[in-house]
């Protein structure tokens, strides 16, 4: 998220402290690492970077959170592993020797979304001052936010409605479309080495998204936010037209916009796809 | 006498009857109650535009097929969706047994140079996508502090995650690869 979408990161530490959630920047955080990539290569390194980032934030005494979905899957993945099987905790101990990195495995990782959504919608609404009344949106939850359902807190292990509800809070309207929840097609080191495939899974989503209308994407992960922004340019190109012109918000922009925030400061003016159109239909 | 049609046949030499076991061990631990109902091979949203085959993949881990598994390219088109792993009427952890082959393959020297490169900035800069100009130069803009406060500006940060991927032995492995190629 830093070192891609510091727009959206922008909007992150604008937006949540509105809710009444302070932030606090872990120091030295390195690579979650990616779930689909790392830990594809070599298991017991994610596992021991991902403990390091995790322990991290035991030793501040806070709970870690994440705006990616990523992310979010390597810190539940790996909590599991190590409260599951004991050993695999003892092991990460073993790489951390000498190194001053305490971990015991009590921290607990949450996605920034699940954090919002504790607050609660009665409470959000009263933050909202721009009402983004006949704003059409295409949600787009993700894979890892929701899955392996058994280690997730969500109520619901399909068709999931909260996204939505948050989403509906801004005044805008959630919009249905064809398999919401069809991957983006960015993970799993396919966005990396299988171009075509990824972007050909991405092109089924734009695609349903054009069908229904939508005025913007809504996402809360920063490969789906790469994936989306990154595949329209490469579309356009390929078809030789600008079909694919559907600006990708990260969900505090949108909960920023409604705030009544300056569209400057949620990050909204360096997209790759333009949001201009989209603005213009709120602040008009 | 030769059939007029010719047969797919599995040599016995091309059975390793450990592979499975191996794959098991490492976490996938229901994949023998598998089914071949293919769930998993319609709802992947690779197999939808490629040739790629869950259900297939599965079919030749239980064979014990290990060459045949590790050095194909199908076992790089899944993007961990876990859509499989959600649906397998076995409950099977379908995503996982292909992660657990995918670390096998690795370890047998088979890697994709695009994933080899991402393992080397992880190793020389802490992250597997790391900082640019460009970016830097946005962040200034909005006002954040130009390098993020990861190993990006931290040294002992980025020593210490070194010094882990050393010892799991990560550096070397993405070394050895570096070496063949």
């Amino acid at each position: 998220m830093p070192n891609r979408f510091p727009n959206v990161e922008a909007s992150i530490r604008l937006v949540l402290p509105k809710l009444g959630i302070e932030l606090e920047d872990i120091d030295g955080a390195s690579c979650c690492p990616a779930p689909g990539v790392i830990r594809s290569f070599d298991e017991p390194t994610w596992l021991a970077l991902a403990s390091r980032n995790l322990a991290l934030a035991e030793m501040t005494g806070h709970d870690i959170i994440t705006g990616c979905n990523g992310c979010y899957g390597t810190f539940k993945e790996t909590l599991l592993e190590i409260h599951e099987h004991p050993e695999r905790l003892k092991e990460v101990q073993e790489y951390f020797k000498g190194l001053g990195i305490k971990f015991q495995g009590k921290v607990d990782a949450k996605h920034l979304i699940e954090v919002i959504n504790e607050i609660g919608i009665e409470k959000i609404k009263k933050t909202i001052t721009r009402p983004l009344n006949g704003i059409r949106v295409g949600v787009h939850y993700g894979c890892h936010l929701l899955k392996p359902s058994k280690n997730r807190p969500w109520k619901q292990t399909q068709r999931h409605t909260f996204l939505d509800e948050l989403v509906e809070i801004t005044g805008a309207s959630s919009i249905k479309y064809k398999d919401k929840f069809l991957c983006c097609g960015a993970g799993g080191g396919v966005r990396g080495s299988q171009v075509a495939v990824s972007v050909d899974i991405a092109k089924e989503k734009l695609d349903n998204m054009i069908e229904a209308g939508v005025d913007c994407i809504v996402d809360v992960c920063s490969f789906c936010h790469l994936q989306f922004e990154s595949s329209q340019v490469q579309l356009n190109k390929e078809l030789g037209e600008q079909k694919y012109q559907i600006p990708v918000l990260y969900f505090t922009q949108l909960l920023g916009l409604a705030m009544g925030l300056d569209p400057t400061n949620l990050g909204l003016e360096v997209h790759v796809i333009n949001t201009q159109p989209l603005l213009d239909k709120i602040l008009s | 006498m030769t059939d007029s049609i010719t047969r797919e046949t599995i040599d016995n030499d091309a059975i390793d009857p450990d592979f499975l076991d191996k794959i098991v061990e490492a976490g996938a631990d229901r994949l023998r109650t598998c089914i071949q109902c293919g769930t998993c091979s319609s709802v992947c949203p690779s197999g939808r535009r490629t040739a790629f085959r869950t259900r297939e993949l599965i079919r030749k881990a239980l064979l014990g097929l290990k060459d045949e598994v590790l050095s194909s390219p199908d076992l790089w088109l899944c993007a961990t969706c876990l859509t499989c792993l959600e649906r397998c009427p076995r409950q099977i952890k379908v995503t996982d047994a292909i992660i657990i082959m995918r670390n096998m393959a690795v370890d047998e020297g088979f890697m994709l140079p695009q994933h080899r490169k991402a393992s080397q900035k992880l190793i020389e800069t802490g992250h597997a996508v790391p900082i640019d100009d460009a970016n830097r130069a946005i962040r200034k803009d909005l006002g954040l502090q130009e390098n993020p406060p990861t190993t990006h500006s931290n040294e002992k940060a980025l020593k210490d995650v070194r010094e882990i991927m050393k010892r799991t032995g990560f550096i070397e492995l993405i070394k050895e690869e570096e070496e063949e190629s």
